[in-house]
């Protein structure tokens, strides 16, 4: 570990390309291999999801109708935010989407915030139970960020179903956003249809895949970028100089500030495009 | 950048949580809110009704006084009526009963005056009888001559 002076020699490429290894259950070789597990990730996430819940339960459990105490008070102004933001981009039913729109917030913030912690701390400690990769941060995952994404494409797709029904659904597959033309007995008009019907389809595949692409991309790329800076920057202080040390020091204070802003942002982006394509499954054309 | 079974445990964790949320951490708080909402609401809206009816109260008070003081100054007027015919009566009764014992004191008066005149009406007809008696030398008798002593006490009175 070269920001802790390890006794073996290490590169600064070898230091990253370290870090940036997954605790994976075997090593892949193809770009989708589906018998691969990232399990840092996975523990990452699932923690991360256990904070979240047990921070809203304790507030839940003691919610009263009286004065409220601090923690319940910190989470109902995050319930009333967040309901406020699903009621004005949902329009209808919001029984499940601002409950998920809340835990969602909540969860990419504190999977995001893991990269607020030292970058050598958490794998320096799983050596000590002899895992040797680890990559504690879930959302600099493309497997993370692109199954959040995914899972709002299933509700996408849900809502759009349970709102417009199967037959509305299709309809607007086939006729949206460029309309229908009308079929008569001129034979030009069925490859009008047919034309029409083929583009149709085509702009809305490329609309849900790019949705889902874009909202996972946006947070992966962020948190990798955030990531590998701060590996960078820990590289620094592996050079054991004063210049290496001092701007150790400042450029990892200015970034980690940066970075609670990042942390925040990214989440607050995640759960508003989960809500705005979830909005736009719920809107008639 | 490789795609592999995380994604799909991240997408099932994804609906699980909001799943969870909305089971377990969203009704109790939003009951909550409601529920604090409505006692805001209620205490307001009592808030509204105590300062309505105080208004109210004041107006009543107002009233109240106002009519007092009219009454009070009714009582005052009256009293001060009846006062100054309590007086007149007084006035009226003492100069009333000041006359009365004027006049009662004149009638005595009078009473004494013509008692000590008849007395002495009487006296001189007796001394004018004894006088004439001696002058005549015998007895006159007083009742013989009644009608000219009576004559004479009438001249006597009037002269």
């Amino acid at each position: 570990m070269a920001s802790a002076g390890g006794a073996e020699k290490e590169s600064m490429s070898d230091y990253v390309s370290h870090h940036l290894t997954h605790l994976k259950s075997h090593e892949q070789h193809s770009l989708l291999d589906f018998s691969v597990v990232h399990w840092d990730t996975v523990f990452f996430s699932l923690f991360c999801a256990a904070l979240v819940l047990i921070f809203l339960r304790l507030a839940a459990r003691r919610a009263t109708a009286g004065v409220p105490g601090k923690l319940q008070l910190t989470v109902e102004l995050l319930i009333e935010w967040v309901n406020e933001q699903a009621g004005s981009l949902v329009h209808g039913k919001l029984d499940y989407i601002a409950p998920l729109a809340l835990t969602v917030f909540l969860w990419v913030a504190t999977m995001n915030a893991v990269d607020l912690l030292p970058v050598d701390w958490l794998p320096s400690l799983a050596r000590l139970f002899g895992i040797h990769y680890l990559r504690p941060l879930p959302t600099a995952d493309i497997n993370g960020t692109l199954g959040m994404s995914v899972a709002v494409l299933v509700l996408v797709l849900y809502y759009n179903v349970k709102i417009k029904g199967v037959g509305g659904f299709v309809h607007q597959l086939l006729c949206a956003p460029f309309g229908m033309a009308r079929i008569t007995l001129n034979p030009l008009s069925w490859l009008a249809v047919l034309a029409l019907a083929f583009v149709n389809v085509f702009m809305n595949l490329v609309e849900y895949v790019s949705n889902t692409l874009s909202q996972g991309m946006r947070l992966y790329g962020n948190m990798y970028a955030g990531e590998l800076i701060f590996f960078l920057i820990a590289g620094l202080g592996g050079t054991a100089t004063v210049f290496g040390i001092g701007m150790h020091l400042f450029t990892g204070t200015l970034w980690a500030v940066f970075h609670i802003l990042i942390v925040l942002l990214q989440a607050f982006i995640f759960m508003m495009l989960t809500l705005v394509y979830i909005g736009q499954a719920h809107a008639k054309h | 950048m490789n795609l592999n079974a995380t994604l799909i445990v991240q997408t099932l964790v994804f609906l699980i949580l909001g799943w969870i949320t909305m089971k377990f951490i969203w009704p109790p708080l939003t009951a909550a809110l409601n529920e604090r909402q409505k006692k805001i609401a209620d205490g307001l809206a009592a808030a509204d009704k105590g300062e309505k009816s105080l208004v109210e109260a004041q107006a009543n008070v107002a009233e109240l006084v106002k009519d007092a003081r009219v009454q009070a100054t009714k009582i005052v007027d009256q009293a001060s009526r009846r006062a100054n015919e309590v007086i007149d009566e007084a006035k009226l009764s003492a100069s009333a009963e000041g006359q009365r014992l004027v006049a009662a004191a004149r009638a005595e008066v009078q009473l004494d005056q013509s008692r000590a005149r008849e007395q002495l009406r009487k006296e001189v007809a007796a001394l004018a009888v004894a006088g004439a008696s001696k002058l005549l030398g015998r007895e006159i008798d007083a009742r013989a001559h009644a009608d000219l002593l009576e004559k004479l006490a009438v001249e006597l009175e009037n002269g």
